[in-house]
């Protein structure tokens, strides 16, 4: 297992906590919630270790999208990098309600 | 062919196309479906944090709920706990903080009947069993439940629900065993072993884990019903397995548990002549003459 934590600085409303998905194999869970300061963080835990740059790739790609200043959780059972961008953005829509 | 030619489809079919699996949804959605609409309200959630001490130390990722969602509200109207295990997460298997989530809301939910308060539970099982990086612990909580399972069906209806794809196995076979009524589908299994225990312990001439048909035979929720172990056979449709449920809840408290029939259960085994290879169909014929119920 493996431990990885990314700031962002975007200072965008999170609406609501949201929590998806399932720490099974090829999945992951994430929870999602509003950040105390005016910065995005993210906390990883992973089983599958020594993808940094592939996560920060990933979640790049999400703040660009969503610029929120959320505190973001991930437990991770191997996901792909496309199943996490998924799980990022159902994690983002379930937040709006 | 005539291309104005129109096609009837069976209501088998149409059902198909209507129906919302059971077994597709996850814990958190299973406990909703269970509770009547806009009642479901979570205990130690997700955002509680209250996650496996153990799992991290070994080098295994954690769930932020344990894979157990434990949920109050009410079912046909009456007050009810719905706990729902994980399949997917760690097997279902029972760790220390998913175990005593269980055995909690089973007890507050007979302190709730000691004062008047009519609650009953339901117990959506997905479960290998203990969780083997936490065993004592596992065990310990295991002997919880079993204990709130038999003090509160007393004041009330435990129902369990194993619906699959994981099924019921070791511990959480016997808490299974011990509720008021199970309610299965066809899909789910429910066996003390499970089938790769008993290849590698008796050998692959014994049982073949491999031959799914057969192991389904054996313990999937269609013979466990005709073998009176299981109440209700449901399709995979939530709809149904609610329908099941409340109905089951508003019979109440059986008069006899199945727990209770030792002498039924002792008669059937003493009776098997164990000099011949039975099959599951003979089985199906020998016992569900006697009935369980």
């Amino acid at each position: 297992m493996e431990t990885l934590n990314f700031d962002y600085p975007v200072s965008g409303k999170v609406p609501h906590r949201a929590q998806v998905g399932v720490v099974g194999s090829g999945d992951l869970e994430i929870l999602l919630e509003p950040s105390p300061d005016p910065q995005a963080h993210v906390r990883i835990r992973t089983s599958v270790e020594g993808f940094g740059t592939t996560w920060k790739a990933v979640l790049d790609q999400f703040f660009a999208r969503y610029p929120a200043a959320a505190a973001i959780e991930i437990n991770d059972f191997g996901a792909t990098p496309g199943t996490v961008a998924l799980r990022l953005g159902q994690a983002a829509e379930v937040s709006k309600s | 062919m005539n291309p104005s030619e129109t096609f009837e489809l069976s209501p088998e079919v149409v059902a198909l196309g209507t129906r919302r699996s059971y077994i597709e949804l996850g814990a958190r959605d299973r406990a909703r479906q269970l509770l009547d609409p806009g009642t479901f309200r979570e205990l130690l959630g997700p955002f509680d944090r209250l996650e496996s001490p153990w799992l991290p130390m070994q080098g295994i990722v954690p769930q932020s709920d344990d894979g157990c969602v434990v949920a109050k509200g009410a079912i046909g109207g009456k007050p009810a706990v719905a706990i729902a295990l994980e399949g997917k997460f760690q097997g279902g298997s029972i760790g220390e903080v998913c175990g005593m989530k269980i055995a909690t809301a089973l007890h507050l939910a007979r302190t709730d009947n000691e004062k008047g308060i009519t609650t009953g539970a339901v117990l959506s099982v997905e479960s290998g069993g203990v969780r083997l990086q936490e065993a004592n612990m596992g065990e310990l909580v295991l002997a919880e439940i079993y204990a709130e399972i038999v003090a509160l069906r007393l004041h009330a209806p435990v129902i369990a629900v194993v619906a699959g794809m994981t099924g019921a196995f070791g511990g959480m076979s016997l808490a299974t065993a011990l509720c008021s009524h199970v309610v299965m589908t066809r899909q789910a299994r429910l066996s003390m072993n499970g089938p790769e225990v008993i290849e590698l312990e008796a050998g692959v001439e014994e049982l073949d884990a491999r031959d799914k048909p057969f192991i389904w035979s054996l313990c999937g929720g269609a013979q466990r019903f005709a073998t009176g172990f299981a109440d209700r056979l449901v399709e995979d449709d939530a709809a149904q397995v609610s329908a099941a449920v409340v109905d089951l809840l508003r019979q109440g408290v059986p008069e006899v548990f199945r727990t209770s029939m030792i002498d039924l259960f002792l008669s059937r085994l003493a009776a098997l002549d164990t000099g011949r290879q039975w099959t599951p169909g003979d089985i199906r014929e020998t016992w569900a003459k006697g009935g369980a119920r």
